[in-house]
């Protein structure tokens, strides 16, 4: 676990980046820091790995001071991954990877076969290895910087935007990445971002900064998304809280009816279009076991009846979801009136901010 | 054309202790002898200052010096204060010479190298000294070479100085060829110094595709 204890940062030139933050980074969780530009992420982050001090206050890594440990030493324990990559241009890829553990005294047989392994784990082709940094694009080269700060496997992870500097289908893919990597890594992961949606989609705990280092609210993703503390976090999040919230409800306990005889399905089972006077129709599709309601809320939306299409992982019709069942699920994950709401949203155009306990995420 | 042939086509300029292969290797020594001095004093000293920015004036006042410093001025100072007849007078000034190009090039280079690199190499937890060796180096590698080449090349041609003060070298050549007014002799040495000057320009092309990694050598 990494606790902030009411840490200030100072600037020589008077610029206070960090004011007071005190939080928790539970160990094995990704802990995400979000605000606006120059609100003081980077900042925070760097105090943990001692890139930069604090000017007081206190950072803990699993109890102990981080000002007791000198700072290569503190490093080479914390993987770090910053927006560029960073990457050594004068090292293969492989010995790009291989910084740490040759730091640490690995024979180099070890560590290039320690990089190799990261390589493959993090889903880059073993022949990319002996080529140069500058040889690989943006996206390939992220991913090298993850294997990079993986490689001694460190317990703990810094990363300062780190997919920022692609684009957004990359993005999206390291992102996805990341949290497959993350359930079998269980690293206690530190990840900074200012993109609101980046941080809901990746964090298990969001902490909201605003300009001046000062912390506006701490909470996991549902949570955030219905009960922001304050206006600015609130106009922080953006539009379409209440849809986003759905992202977090598993589809799980939706009630399925057995596929009607207008979807016509071939013969394995896979769906094909709902049938009409014009013809096939597209349909939307689900999978109850994996997606979210809002996924599910989709699915329906696409279709021209507005029922979704439950599968399985390869495909196959196990059902129908229709506004219904939609309906009833919605109900139950409804945010509960406990007396006067605390506004409208933030555009003013929906409703349902209400107070509510966020659905396990 | 016919002075060429009649320089080198003399069997006499080919042997004895002011043949040409005599004269080539006393010029190499003073110019080897001043380089390596040079570039142990500069490169160090460049690398230190751009790795921790401190003495950053000094690389200033060396860049201009060398542009205001009249070599044959400097010569005939120090032979006036040392005395003829030692190498002295020679090595100081071609390795006052070639310090400055050693020093501002090897400087830029490492201060130059990109911060988020530099940022990076520390965040993995290497240590200052590790960071200046294993990163900000190799990567400014090109220009310390240009650097090494620009101060080599300018020794090598200047060191034809040596033979003002009676010493040998390819100067010889050039000096005693315009006071017997032996014209041969002057272009034969000018074109001998001028050939030096291209092989070494030639091998530190050479040095740069051993020494420089591929990486580097391509995002330039
Ligand atoms: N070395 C420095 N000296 C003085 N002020 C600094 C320094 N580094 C950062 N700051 C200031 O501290 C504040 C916080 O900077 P920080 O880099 O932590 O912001 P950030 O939240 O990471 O922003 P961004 O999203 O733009 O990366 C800003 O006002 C910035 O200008
Ligand atoms: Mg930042």
């Amino acid at each position: 676990m990494i606790t902030f204890e009411d840490v200030t940062k100072r600037y020589r030139d008077g610029t206070v980046a960090v004011d007071g933050l005190s939080l928790e980074a539970s160990t094995g969780a990704i802990t995400v820091f979000v605000g606006p530009s120059g609100c003081g992420k980077t900042t925070s982050l760097r105090m943990i790995n001692r890139m930069i001090d604090a000017t007081s206050g206190r950072i803990t890594l699993d109890g102990q001071d981080v000002r007791e440990i000198d700072p290569p030493t503190l490093r080479r324990g914390i993987g770090y991954v910053i927006q560029q990559a960073g990457l050594f241009p004068h090292r293969k890829i492989v010995d790009n990877v291989a910084t740490v553990p040759y730091l640490l005294g690995w024979s180099k047989k070890k560590a290039r076969s320690r990089a190799m392994e990261l390589l493959e784990l993090v889903g880059l082709d073993p022949a990319l290895a002996g080529r140069f940094p500058f040889q690989l694009s943006g996206g390939q080269q992220q991913r090298v910087g993850v294997a990079r700060a993986l490689a001694a496997d460190p317990p703990v992870l810094l990363m300062d935007e780190p997919f920022s500097a692609v684009d957004p289908i990359v993005r999206a893919s390291l992102q996805d990445e990341l949290l497959r990597l993350q359930l079998e890594l269980r690293k206690t992961i530190v990840f900074v971002t200012h993109d609101i949606d980046e941080a809901v989609k990746l964090g298990d705990t969001v902490a909201v900064m605003r300009v001046g280092g000062r912390l506006a609210q701490m909470a996991g993703p549902a949570t955030l998304l219905t009960e922001p503390a304050d206006d600015f976090v609130r106009e922080f999040l953006g539009r379409d809280r209440g849809i986003r919230r759905l992202s977090f409800i598993s589809a799980k306990e939706m009630r399925l009816s057995p596929s009607p005889s207008d979807l016509v399905i071939d013969e394995d089972g896979r769906a094909l279009g709902w049938r009409t006077a014009d013809g096939l129709a597209a349909y939307g599709t689900f999978n109850p076991e994996t997606d979210s309601l809002r996924v599910a809320l989709d699915a329906a939306l696409l279709s021209p009846n507005g029922t979704a299409v439950a599968v399985d992982e390869e495909g196959r019709v196990r059902g129908v979801a229709g506004r219904d069942s939609i309906d009833k699920l919605l109900g139950e994950y409804a945010p509960p009136a406990t007396g006067p709401a605390p506004g409208g949203s933030g555009g003013g155009s929906s409703s349902g901010a209400g107070d509510s306990e966020g659905a396990p995420a | 054309m016919n002075w060429l042939a009649g320089f080198f086509g003399d069997a006499a300029h080919w042997s004895g202790p002011d043949g040409i292969p005599a004269r080539l290797l006393e010029h190499l020594e003073f110019s080897a002898a001043a380089f390596l001095i040079a570039a142990l004093i500069a490169v160090p000293l460049g690398m230190l200052i751009g790795h921790t920015g401190r003495g950053a004036l000094l690389v200033v006042i060396a860049a201009n010096a060398a542009r205001a410093l009249p070599t044959l001025g400097l010569l005939v100072l120090v032979v006036l204060l040392a005395g003829v007849g030692t190498v002295l007078p020679v090595l100081i000034p071609l390795v006052v010479l070639a310090i400055p190009p050693i020093l501002v090039n090897t400087y830029e280079g490492v201060r130059g190298v990109d911060a988020d690199l530099r940022d990076a190499a520390y965040g993995m937890g290497l240590r200052g000294r590790q960071v200046l060796l294993q990163t900000l180096t190799p990567v400014a590698l090109p220009l310390i070479l240009l650097g090494l080449r620009l101060a080599a090349v300018q020794v090598v041609s200047t060191a034809t100085v040596a033979a003002f003060v009676g010493l040998g070298g390819l100067g010889r050549f050039i000096i005693d060829g315009l006071a017997t007014k032996t014209y041969a002799d002057v272009i034969g040495g000018a074109v001998l110094v001028a050939a030096l000057a291209l092989a070494v320009q030639f091998a530190f092309l050479l040095l740069d595709r051993v020494a420089v990694s591929p990486g580097v050598r391509q995002i330039r």
